[in-house]
This record gives C-alpha cells, sequence and structure tokens, in this order.
C-alpha cells in the first residue's frame, strides 16, 4: 500500500480489509492432469476422459504448458518460482469432483510472493502484495433444475487447469479491488496465459472481507464471497458485505467466519449453509505426483520471451512517445490494442499522437459498433498506417480520411486505391481552385459587396461553397489562403 | 493415543462411511487399539530429518498439451448406476 | 507339464510340440479340478482361447514371436482389463468391465502371453492372508486348511497348484512376496516406478508395485523383462535404461556381500523358519557369496510407519468410490450424504473401512503432525538404514515371512496380529527397493521364503543371487500334492 495516500473509508470510523482469490483458467488446449480438450460449451460429459471421471487405475499427469504459463505470471508480477514445487491433495466429496479430492497446491506452490501496481479510479495507485500463485484443477458442474428430484453432473470443466493467484488483505474498498482485479485480467490477458472470458467462468474470484474500526490493526472475522465472474458484481458484493458487516458490528453482533454466495439480482450475499462447516480438507503431497521441479535455465527462457509488459509499456509511452496518460491507459488495456497501435506508429513515425487519436477514436469505435476483436479488424495496422500517411502528407484532408476508412472497413480495397477510385486526392493546384472560387464570388456577388463592409463571418460560407464545388477535395489551408486573397481584391 | 467417540464420529463422516450408533463403541475399541501400534513413531528420533513422500525422492514426469483423448461419454456413463441426458445423476443437492 | 519352466513351454512352441490353444485350454482345466482353491474370482475361456488361437496363427505365419507368446498366465484382479470384470477383490467393483487395460495388462497382452482369467485377492490389496475378499478366500495349495498368503493370494495359489506357470500381482507392503513365500514360489517385487502403474488400481500410491509370481527367478526374469520399463501415462514411472536380466541370470556370485539384518531374525520370527532360511544362506555362501552380519536400526519402526503412510493414502485413494460414476450405489439413498456414506459402507468389507479411518485420522486436523508427518519422517530414517546398510553390502537377507503359512481364520479377527506379519517387508517399500522370495525349503511340510533386498534398480543382481541359488538347490520345484 502507498502510505501517503489515506484510502477511502467504507463508512465513518471502519476501515475494510479485502484479499482476492482469483482463478484464472490457463489457456491449454488439454487439461491439467489429462489429455482431454478444454473447450467451453460441449455437450455435457463429452471432454471427461478416463482420468476425469477418476476411473480405478487411472493416474494423473501434468501438463507442461501450464507450467510454463503459472511461471510467466509469477515472473510478471515479479515472484521467485519454486525450483520444487508440490502437487496435494485437498480431499472433500462433492458430486463435481470425481477423485474426492482436488490436485492444488498448498504448502509449496510454484509462484511464490509478487507485486502488482494497480491504478484505482480516483486517480491513486497503490500496490497490491501477491502473496502466491498455484496450479490447480477445476471441478465439474452440478446442474440443478434440468431433473427433477435429481442432479445432474457434467464432468467437461473438471480437471481444466486454474492458476489461483491469492493476494494480501491489502485493499479497503470495492473500488481498489475492482482495479486490482482489472489489472490482473489485463496482466494474464497480455501473457496470453488466460483468455479472460468472464462469462465462461475463465476469469473468475473468491473475495476475503472484513471489517475494523479506523485506527486498529486488529483483523475483523472475514466471510469469502464465492465464485463472482463480473468486475461489476465483484463491486457490488463487496460493497453489500462491508455495508453488512458494519451494520451488524453496530448492532452488537458477531460476524461469522463462512462462504457466501453473492445473488446478481438483489445485489446480496447470503450464507452457504449447505458447505460443511468444520471443513477439514487433509491436504497431503500427493502420492502419484513427485515434486516439480523447475530449472534455473527453463526460469531464464520463459524470462527471456516475456513480452514488455502493460505497466512498462504505458510508462514508455508517455516518456518516450510523449502521450496524454489517459491515452496511454486505454491503448495499454490490452495487448491486441497496444500492439496494433505500435504497428501503426511504424508505419508513420513521429506521429504517436495522431495514431493514438485514431486507434482510440476511429477504430476503437468500428470495433465497437461491429463487436469485433482488434485482431481480427478488418482494417490492419499497416492499412490504417498508408492512410494515417495520405493524411499528413496533405493528400487527403481529416474528414475524407474518415470516409476513406470507413470504406476500408468496407472492404473496399486499400487507402490509396479508394482515394484514387474515388478521385478523393486534395486539389492543391492553385488554377482549379482559383477557377472554383472565382465562380462561387462571381454567383454571390452580393455577399462579396457585404463582405467587403466588414461581414468576416461570411468567411465559413465562401470557404463552404468552395468546397460544394470540389466535393470537399480542396486543401483547407490553401483555400484559406487564396479566397482571402481573392476578397481582398 | 485413545480416542472418543465423537471423533470417531466425526471422522467416519469425514471419510463418508456410515457408521450406526449401535456399533460405534466396537469401532472405536477396534481403532484405539490399531492407533496404540502408532504410539512406538514418537519413540523414533527423527530430528532434522525431512519427510519421505517419494521413495528415490523421484521428480516428476510431465507431458506435452496435446487433447488427445476423443469423446467416449456413451460408453463411459454406461459404467454409471444412475446417468440421464448426458450426466451423472445423484439426488438433488441443494445449495 | 504343468511345472515346465518358461523356456521349456517356449521351446515347445517354437518347435509346433504344442500350442497355445493347447497349453490354454489344459490352464483352464487344471483351473476347473482346483475350483476349491478358489484362486480365480473370474476366469475368461473364451477370450483365452480367441487369443491363444491368434498367436498360434501369428506363428505359424512366420512372424517374430516374443519368448512369452503363447504361455498362459493369470493377472490379479487389479489389473484394469478392457471389457473385462475388474474387482479388486471388492463388492464395490462387483461386474465393472473397465474401459481400458492397464500397461502390465497392454505388455503381456502384445508379448502374445494369454490371459485365462484374473485371480483373487485381498479387498483393495489390503490384507496378508486373501481372507479379505468379497469373493471368498483363496486357499494355500500345500494345506487347504491354511492360506495362501496375500494379497496376491490368488495369483500364489494358482502357480503353486501347477495352473499357470506365472501369475502377475502387486506388491504395496509385501504382496507379492509373502504369498509367494507360504506357497513355495518366487515372487519379484520391482522398484518402486520400474513398472508402470497405470491402470493397476491403487491402493496405497507411494508404495504400490506391480511385479510377477512365477516357479523360478529365471521365469521371473522373462516376465520383468515384458513388464518393466517407462510409461508416460505414470507421473511416478522412472525413465532410465533397463539392464538385461536375464542375460545376467548365469553370474557366478563369488565375492557378492549378503548382509544378514539381525532385525529380521528377531523376536516376532518363528525359530525353525529362521533355521530354514540360514541353511538357504549357507547354500549361497557356498556359491562364493560373503554373508556379513549387519543391523538396520529403525526397522522396528517399519509396521507403523507403514500403517500410518498405507491407509492415509488409501483413504484418499479411494474416495472416488461414490457411487456415481461408476462401482456399487446404494439404493433409494434420499440425499447426497446418505448415497456417499450407504454406499460405502456397503461397497467395502471391514479390513478396508478400517483402514480408511485410520487413514482419514492420520491425515485429519490435529493428527497430521504426530501421524503421517512423523510417520513420513520414519520413512526417510528407513530409506536412510538400508542406504548405511547398501554401504556395506550388495543384498540384504532374512525370512520373507516370520512364519509359515497360518491357518484361515487364525488372524482374521485380529488385525494387529494380521499386520505383524508384514514385519520384514513392509520397509522395503517405504524405501521403493527391489526384493524377491525364493523358496528356501520347508517347515513341517510347509514352504518358507527367502528374501533377498536390493539397492534401487539393482533387480539384476537379486534374479541372479536366486536364479543360482535355484540351480544349486530342487526347494523351487517341489510341488503340492493335491
Amino acid at each position: 500500500m502507498n502510505a501517503q495516500i489515506a484510502p477511502p473509508p467504507a463508512a465513518a470510523g471502519w476501515q475494510a480489509v479485502i484479499g482476492l482469490e482469483i482463478h484464472a483458467q490457463l489457456s491449454t488446449a488439454s487439461k491439467l492432469f489429462s489429455g482431454a480438450p478444454t473447450a467451453y460449451g460441449a455437450e455435457p460429459n463429452t471432454q471427461a476422459s478416463l482420468v476425469d471421471i477418476a476411473l480405478p487405475g487411472t493416474l494423473p499427469v501434468p501438463n507442461r504448458a501450464a507450467i510454463r504459463k503459472a511461471i510467466q505470471f509469477g515472473l510478471a508480477i515479479g515472484a521467485p518460482i519454486a525450483p520444487h514445487s508440490v502437487f496435494a491433495r485437498k480431499n472433500y466429496f462433492y458430486p463435481d469432483l470425481p477423485k474426492g479430492y482436488q490436485i492444488s497446491q498448498y504448502e509449496l506452490p510454484v509462484v511464490g510472493p509478487g507485486k502488482l501496481k494497480v491504478r484505482v479510479d480516483d486517480g491513486r495507485t497503490i500496490e497490491v502484495e501477491i502473496q502466491r500463485a498455484h496450479l490447480e484443477e477445476d471441478a465439474g458442474k452440478s446442474v440443478h433444475d434440468a431433473f427433477h428430484a435429481e442432479t445432474g453432473i457434467d464432468l467437461n470443466r473438471a480437471g481444466t487447469p486454474l492458476l489461483e493467484i491469492v493476494s494480501a488483505p491489502v485493499m479497503h474498498s470495492a473500488a481498489e479491488a475492482v482495479a486490482y482485479m482489472r489489472t490482473v485480467h489485463t496482466l494474464v490477458r497480455w501473457l496470453g496465459i488466460c483468455d479472460g472470458n468472464m462469462q465462461e467462468g475463465s476469469f473468475r474470484c473468491d473475495c476475503n472481507v472484513s471489517v475494523r474500526r479506523s485506527g486498529t490493526e486488529q483483523l475483523g472475522t472475514r466471510t469469502e464471497i464465492k465464485n463472482v465472474n463480473s468486475f461489476r458484481f465483484v463491486e457490488k458484493a463487496i460493497e453489500y458485505e462491508i455495508e453488512r458487516q458494519i451494520r451488524a458490528l453496530e448492532n452488537g453482533e458477531a460476524i461469522v467466519q463462512e462462504t457466501r454466495l453473492y445473488d446478481p439480482t438483489r445485489h446480496q450475499t447470503r450464507s452457504m449453509r449447505s458447505k460443511e462447516s468444520a471443513d477439514d480438507y487433509r491436504y497431503f503431497p500427493d502420492p502419484d505426483l513427485p515434486p516439480l521441479a523447475i530449472g534455473a535455465a527453463e526460469i531464464e527462457r520463459e524470462r527471456s520471451a516475456l513480452p514488455e509488459l502493460p505497466q512498462a509499456r504505458r510508462e514508455r509511452y508517455i516518456a518516450v512517445l510523449g502521450l496524454p496518460e489517459a491515452d496511454a491507459d486505454q491503448l495499454c488495456s490490452d495487448r491486441a490494442t497496444a500492439d496494433y497501435f505500435e504497428a501503426v506508429l511504424a508505419g508513420v513515425p513521429g506521429q504517436a499522437k495522431l495514431c493514438a487519436n485514431w486507434v482510440l477514436g476511429e477504430v476503437a469505435a468500428a470495433l465497437n459498433e461491429n463487436a469485433v476483436e482488434i485482431a481480427a479488424a478488418p482494417v490492419d495496422a499497416a492499412a490504417l498506417a498508408q492512410l494515417l500517411s495520405r493524411l499528413r502528407e496533405g493528400v487527403i484532408s481529416g474528414k475524407i480520411a474518415k470516409d476513406v476508412f470507413a470504406a476500408m472497413w468496407a472492404g473496399e480495397g486499400s487507402a490509396d486505391v479508394i482515394i484514387e477510385a474515388r478521385g478523393l486526392k486534395q486539389i492543391s493546384d492553385t488554377g482549379a481552385l482559383a477557377t472554383a472560387i472565382d465562380a462561387v464570388l462571381a454567383e454571390y456577388a452580393g455577399q462579396v459587396a457585404d463582405y467587403r463592409k466588414g461581414n468576416d463571418k461570411l468567411l465559413q460560407f465562401f470557404v463552404g461553397q468552395v468546397m460544394k464545388r470540389t466535393r470537399g477535395q480542396a486543401n483547407p489551408q490553401q483555400l484559406n489562403e487564396l479566397l482571402k486573397q481573392k476578397l481582398a481584391g | 493415543m485413545s480416542i472418543d467417540s465423537a471423533t470417531v464420529r466425526h471422522i467416519a463422516r469425514l471419510a463418508r462411511l456410515a457408521v450406526a450408533e449401535t456399533e460405534l463403541e466396537s469401532v472405536r475399541s477396534d481403532l484405539a487399539r490399531v492407533l496404540h501400534l502408532f504410539d512406538d513413531l514418537a519413540a523414533a528420533n527423527v530430528d532434522n530429518l525431512n519427510p519421505l513422500a517419494h521413495p528415490h525422492d523421484q521428480v516428476l514426469g510431465l507431458r506435452d498439451d496435446v487433447a488427445d483423448q476423443p469423446d467416449r461419454s456413451e460408453e463411459l456413463l454406461a459404467l454409471a448406476p444412475a446417468a440421464q441426458g448426458g450426466y451423472y445423476l445423484v439426488p438433488k443437492v441443494i445449495e | 507339464m504343468s511345472s515346465a519352466s518358461l523356456a521349456a513351454l517356449g521351446a515347445d512352441l517354437a518347435a509346433g510340440r504344442t500350442s497355445a490353444a493347447e497349453l490354454a485350454a489344459q490352464a483352464l482345466d487344471r483351473a476347473q479340478q482346483h475350483a476349491a482353491l478358489n484362486s480365480f474370482i473370474s476366469l475368461q475361456p473364451e477370450a483365452a482361447l480367441a487369443h491363444a488361437n491368434s498367436v498360434d496363427a501369428n506363428r505359424r505365419a512366420g512372424r517374430d514371436m516374443h519368448a512369452l507368446a503363447g504361455i498362459p498366465f493369470a493377472h490379479k484382479d487389479i489389473f484394469c482389463t478392457k471389457g473385462i470384470a475388474t474387482t479388486c477383490g471388492s463388492r464395490m467393483l462387483r461386474g465393472f468391465a473397465p474401459p481400458y487395460d492397464a500397461q502390465v495388462v497392454e505388455r503381456l497382452a502384445a508379448a502374445g502371453a494369454v490371459s485365462i482369467g484374473k485371480t483373487n485377492m485381498d479387498e483393495f490389496a489390503m490384507g496378508s492372508s486373501n481372507e479379505n475378499s468379497a469373493y471368498g478366500a483363496a486357499r494355500n495349495p500345500w494345506d487347504a486348511a491354511r492360506v495362501p498368503g496375500g494379497s496376491s493370494g490368488g495369483s500364489a495359489a494358482a502357480v503353486a497348484a501347477g495352473i499357470v506357470p506365472f501369475a502377475t500381482g502387486t506388491d504395496t507392503g509385501g504382496s507379492i512376496r509373502q504369498p509367494a513365500a507360504f506357497c513355495g514360489i518366487t515372487g519379484l517385487k520391482p522398484t518402486y516406478g520400474r513398472v508402470s502403474r497405470y491402470g493397476m488400481i491403487a491402493y496405497a500410491s507411494s508404495l504400490d508395485c506391480a511385479g510377477v509370481l512365477a516357479r523360478s527367478a529365471a521365469d521371473c526374469a522373462s516376465v520383468f523383462s515384458a513388464i518393466a520399463g517407462h510409461d508416460g501415462r505414470d507421473a511416478t514411472s522412472v525413465d532410465r535404461p533397463l539392464e538385461d536380466v536375464q542375460a545376467l541370470l548365469p553370474r557366478p556370485l563369488r565375492g557378492l556381500r549378503i548382509g544378514l539384518a539381525r532385525e529380521y531374525f528377531g523376536g516376532g520370527v518363528d525359530a525353525a523358519v529362521a533355521a530354514q532360511v540360514r541353511a538357504a544362506l549357507a547354500e549361497l555362501e557356498k556359491l562364493g557369496a560373503v554373508l556379513v552380519d549387519i543391523s538396520l536400526p529403525s526397522a522396528h519402526h517399519a509396521i507403523p510407519a507403514y500403517y500410518v503412510i498405507a491407509p492415509a493414502e488409501a483413504s484418499s485413494n479411494l474416495a472416488r468410490y461414490d457411487g456415481v460414476r461408476y462401482g456399487h450405489r446404494a439404493a433409494d439413498a434420499r440425499s447426497l450424504d446418505e448415497l456417499y456414506s450407504r454406499s460405502r459402507a456397503e461397497g467395502f468389507g471391514a479390513e478396508v473401512q478400517r483402514r480408511i479411518l485410520v487413514g482419514t485420522y492420520a491425515l485429519s486436523a490435529g493428527y497430521y503432525d504426530a501421524y503421517y508427518l512423523r510417520a513420513q519422517k520414519v520413512r526417510r530414517l528407513i530409506a536412510l538404514d538400508f542406504a548405511a546398510a547398501f554401504e556395506q553390502v550388495d543384498l540384504i537377507a532374512g525370512p520373507t515371512a516370520p512364519t509359515t503359512a497360518f491357518r484361515l481364520g487364525e488372524k482374521s479377527d485380529d488385525a494387529l496380529a494380521m499386520y505383524a506379519a508384514d514385519v520384514n517387508t513392509v520397509a522395503v517399500n517405504l524405501a521403493g527397493l527391489p526384493a524377491i522370495s525364493a523358496p528356501a525349503g520347508f517347515v513341517d511340510g510347509l514352504p518358507v521364503g527367502l528374501q533377498l533386498i536390493a539397492p534401487a534398480f539393482a533387480e539384476a543382481r537379486l534374479l541372479n543371487a536366486a536364479h543360482q541359488l535355484q540351480q544349486a538347490t530342487d526347494w523351487h520345484t517341489q510341488e503340492p500334492q493335491a
């Protein structure tokens, strides 16, 4: 935490303390311990292999790619990577847990403590300590409403690799928690280790919330809100929970350490009574899985392959490219956008602000309108760079450029092709421009007389008329100068 | 080490093994005899020794990220005592 | 014919003096004749004869044949066999036909060995007498009133009775060696990780080991060569080159140092058994081996450490039997909890339930450090004991079991007495070492086993020593009168 800046109080006299356990589904082709596919949305149990349904005699074998992705995350938060980490069994009975235990990591996780700088909406930057990140397998899904007296079990998700990222309890408001969650979300997508799809549950979190009297050190009793899968829900759930706990404590009630569920329709949290109160998970090292050894060479290989991280890139955009903070933030909100921006800039060197304006303006609007990812944009970075070059060179005006962009988006070809085909080159030829001006001045002799009497405002009228006559192709600067000369007589 | 009935009840619950109240005492005394065997462990001098969870302090074998397991759900669901519509069935679970 | 070696059977097959189909039919006949031994949980005559015919066809077509091609054998019912009931000796898995083959099953099938059936065993390999089988106790061919040992009791009985020349087994705390000793045959427990556990139903994963029971060390060597090796489907499978154990069988024993562990001849060991084992060791000495008295000072901690660690792992390994995806499901359960606790209480036998409870307790909050963690430290101590001993000697010897085969029912009501029978075998599993039990003569007409223990991956040394002993003695050729 940045000590100089006081966090906003949840309510007068109280301080909330929040820690998040984020579950990021690692984007692998196969599961953490089996060769079953991980694709989302398949028919029930069609992606549950012999290992996933825990048939007698089957054994888990860890997926190398999942381990590499965990290492990448650890390096990105400056955390030590354990040379030996241990897979442990967390034992409990539930129908979506076929083996009767979840393979997770307990005492020796693959990723040790690290840190992440987080910009909160109010402009503050806080540093959030991450205690650890560990690999574990996901459980299956229970379907409660499809059957009359039974619950249906779909084990497609069972065994999907998760990275559980555990923050220290260092956040003090829902806004801070959400800002942290967004920063992690950006980072895991940036690294390409998680698709971040929250609707599909690829990125979700458990929120640990407690409150204490301002100025006291001792942590209050916490509750855990399970499985919240949107930024908005996290914000609402934490806000509700903070208020609930403060109200309870002010009424002299004790907080019960428990698991709660967030109800998005009522924006409330409620106690999950069906979960056992006295869980005893009997963690012990999985005897099927000897310790995971990660050598220094392997760690260095991952480190050298790591992309420039969002924080570093944002700072470079501000310091080196001279972009405003807001532009840098937006461009670095995901790696595809930042990479696209840089590819455009490579084609229009020195024009960072122009490129940023276009990427965050026209391009972003078009993507949004058509619900397209930037990687699939019909106008690629090189094509946009060509358009912006023509704009820079004065071949077309800004207004024309937007029309050309629309045509490019519609698939009519490159900027040059469209400019040529539609005859959109600016008229910079003094003769042609003079002819057009003369024609306009002749047509509007009365207005010319008024202007000459001192009505300066009419200049824009003449500009507009000439533009109309030249179908917008007149070079605006040249037109202004020439028009003033002619009117001056 | 002695064990009481409440602990037996708790352990049986954790292990999901039904133990009738009438059998509780016989299960308790049986377990107490076995646990007595373990008192010997306290006598072993294991100061400064790391626990050995796997013989030979082995290193873990890994696999490449290849989704090579085909859909065998029909065959696998046929092994289940109760399945319908592609799902395994259990008595209604209330969250 | 029933006592012929694998080499002799192989030669007969190669020369066309017999066929795989004929051998399989004879083995199936003998299994019927010896039905009273209850050594099989199931027989697969049709599948066996079909496989035998295809092996014979391959031979006639002039294909390259493996040394085991056409030889009948049996699998312990702990190995998953595709489409063939695999019960693990439990009511829980009655009628369960796995949709896949274990690695050991694949390997032997690929070699052309013909499985005629699945042998009886203590439920989930938990037991030392084969009395904990949901399919009835198996009996010892030397005396039907006595146990064949366990948990691979059915495999040992079937080989000793001459039904099959070899059978697969598994050894978690002595489950190959002790029944081999009780039945007068040779049993090899390889180094942990040497043979894949894929498809072998788990009891205690860090101890479980697949191996073989046969009539001689040479036969064990032949089968071991076929089943050993790395398997990517088992993350504990060891990837390192395999010695040619068969080529090393004839090596003379001159200078081989054999350590006689004082503790293995200690208090609980029957004096006549100890004397008989010393007589076998004297034979090895005659062959040039040097006998050295040694000590394994932590040996007495092995039983308590084993009976914490194995049940702890078992309590977790057996959590998957919940009546949902396969296996026994209690009728008319009204709630999920009832489904679980009744299915498991009905499906598991008494010893399995006892070990699940003990293991759950050893791992539970408040007891983990005193039991599980401490047992793992003792396990380290025991491994260090062996490491120190192997600085002085090449092999360690002692009686496999403290007594000869006991009577059915003699210990079945006393878990602790039964556990004590494992006193000389469990430490080997805790340390993951290879060991062999070889016939060492008789006491009152009942077989005695000599256990030899080697450093990790030195199976060749074990097989060589046992083979040389068997070249010089005839204990392993004795057959029960039945």
